[in-house]
């Protein structure tokens, strides 16, 4: 069988949803774990050096660019699913089976997933253009200069209660989108055995709330003051 | 249980063919016992439409015992109603109370277009059975039933998935229409005995395929389907077929 017939029946193209969504699930973890050394205390010295390493070195560049794909992929191959499922029913019932079954979040991804689109556009624009574009302002540590980083989360977080409460519907949209898709990944990609998938549920829980709680506390940390 | 007269009021979906349009209308119905079943309950309204001269409702049904699959009503937002496990001629007036209003709709997918009123035309899982449901014997005489040994738990998941009756109530409870509920139920029941083992890439590859022709949905694993199964079909089956479609699709080279 051709892998473009492969990959563009229903069976395939929720293949990639899930490959790529698991794929991004992984990139969360590196991306919650750098920037929790914003809370190292430091004045943002670890977190500076840390950034600088995943924006210098080619191997983290390389993974940049497969992030870029991944999303991409994701982004797009979720709205034409989304589309082709939301035609598949023309004519409508008058009542509606509503939650009888199941979960409101796990009927919603399409638009949790654009919530998390439209976040992740107010969130390169803060971030990524300024550090990859149009250039941050350098400061010293240990006599070499480095970009600073930390200084542009405190500008953008600091006395702007509108976009730490974006941040928060962000996170929030991504803690549901997890609640449904960690554990449809997997099911996705062919994991059947009843035990598995029990834990596999459980784990996606903890993970779609905590991993949202750390993301969430981030900007909150900075308006708050609790980190300078 | 206590058997009781009940008065009730029908919103019932009328539809004098594939092209009309369609709406509801309103019967009240007397005099319904809490020990008929829901058919019954039906044919109740339509001897009196008869006797009305009126058109009776168009509704499928044949074996009335919970195994054919011929049922298909939409009832008050659920497939087959709201008793769990259970098909709509299953479904006893018990359910309801006097008074009560009840809206009975046909499946809605496009791939299940209304032929009238509350039947459905649902041939596409006729195509999709033909497409590779199905395993190929030489004709002779019976082979001895013990002749292949078929691991104890395997058989009985092969037993749980052969119980689909093709009712199409997945279908009608997913938010996609998405038949996966039905042709992994198919495809797991055969791939998981020896019998089925020779055609088991074809059969997931084929089978997915016609699927997707007759313009069912993908799946987004919301469980609907398998709340509403009147057979249990669990979606622990979807997972399989995902499985066995990629890797035959990956494995296959044609
Ligand atoms: C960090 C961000 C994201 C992560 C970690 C993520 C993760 C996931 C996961 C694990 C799934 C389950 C896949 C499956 O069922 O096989 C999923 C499904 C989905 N995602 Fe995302 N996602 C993210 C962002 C987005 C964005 C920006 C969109 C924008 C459209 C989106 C749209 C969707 C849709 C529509 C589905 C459901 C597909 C279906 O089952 O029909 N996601 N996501
Ligand atoms: S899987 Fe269940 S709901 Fe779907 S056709 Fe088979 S018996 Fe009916
Ligand atoms: S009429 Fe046969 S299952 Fe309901």
């Amino acid at each position: 069988m051709k892998w473009s017939a492969l990959f563009n029946s229903s069976v395939g193209r929720k293949w990639t949803m899930g490959l790529t969504g698991i794929f991004l699930i992984l990139f969360l973890i590196v991306h919650v774990g750098l920037n929790a050394c914003i809370w190292a205390m430091d004045g943002g010295v670890m977190f500076n050096k840390a950034a600088h390493f995943m924006g210098a070195n080619v191997v983290p560049r390389l993974l940049e660019l497969g992030l870029f794909a991944g999303f991409l992929l994701h982004i797009i191959q979720g709205w034409s699913l989304e589309l082709t499922n939301r035609a598949a029913r023309k004519k409508g019932y008058a009542v509606s089976m509503g939650n009888k079954g199941s979960k409101w979040y796990s009927r919603s991804m399409g638009i949790l997933g654009t919530l998390l689109f439209l976040f992740l556009v107010m969130h390169l624009a803060h971030f990524w253009v300024p550090s990859r574009i149009t250039g941050l302002k350098p400061v010293l540590i240990d006599g070499k200069e480095f970009h600073n980083l930390y200084g542009e989360m405190l500008s953008v977080f600091q006395g702007n209660l509108i976009v730490v409460v974006l941040y928060t519907i962000g996170c929030i949209s991504l803690a549901w989108h997890l609640m449904h898709g960690f554990q449809s990944a997997f099911r996705t990609l062919g994991v059947s055995n009843p035990r598995y998938l029990r834990i596999i549920e459980s784990a996606g829980v903890v993970f779609s709330i905590v991993i949202s709680m750390v993301f969430a506390l981030m900007p909150i940390s900075m308006y708050a003051g609790w980190i300078k | 249980m206590q058997h009781y007269i009940m008065n009730l009021t029908l919103k019932v979906w009328r539809q004098r063919n594939a092209s009309d349009a369609g709406h509801f209308e309103t019967y009240p119905v007397e005099g319904i016992s809490s020990e008929m079943s829901f058919l019954e309950m039906i044919d109740v309204l339509n001897e009196k439409l008869l006797k009305e001269g009126k058109e009776p409702i168009a509704f499928d049904h044949d074996c009335r015992e919970g195994i054919c699959g011929m049922c298909s009503m939409y009832i008050n937002g659920r497939p087959h109603g709201p008793w769990h496990n259970n098909t709509t001629c299953q479904l006893h007036m018990r359910a309801y109370q006097d008074g009560d209003t009840i809206v009975i709709e046909p499946w809605r997918a496009n791939s299940f277009p209304v032929i009238k009123d509350l039947m459905v035309d649902r041939g596409a899982f006729d195509r999709i059975i033909q497409a590779g449901g199905f395993i190929s014997v030489n004709t002779g005489s019976a082979v001895d039933a013990n002749a292949i040994p078929v691991e104890k738990e395997k058989a009985d998941y092969a037993f749980a998935a052969a119980a689909c009756i093709g009712c199409g109530a997945c279908v009608a409870a997913c938010k996609n229409s998405s038949a996966m509920l039905f042709v992994a139920a198919k495809v797991s029941h055969l791939a998981l005995l020896p019998q089925g083992h020779p055609e088991k890439k074809k059969r997931a590859l084929s089978m997915v395929a016609q699927m997707d022709k007759e313009g069912f949905g993908a799946c987004t694993n919301t469980g609907a389907c398998e709340a509403v199964c009147p057979k249990g079909i669990s979606i622990e089956n979807i997972a399989r077929l995902n499985r066995e479609y990629m890797m035959a699709g990956l494995a296959e080279n044609e």
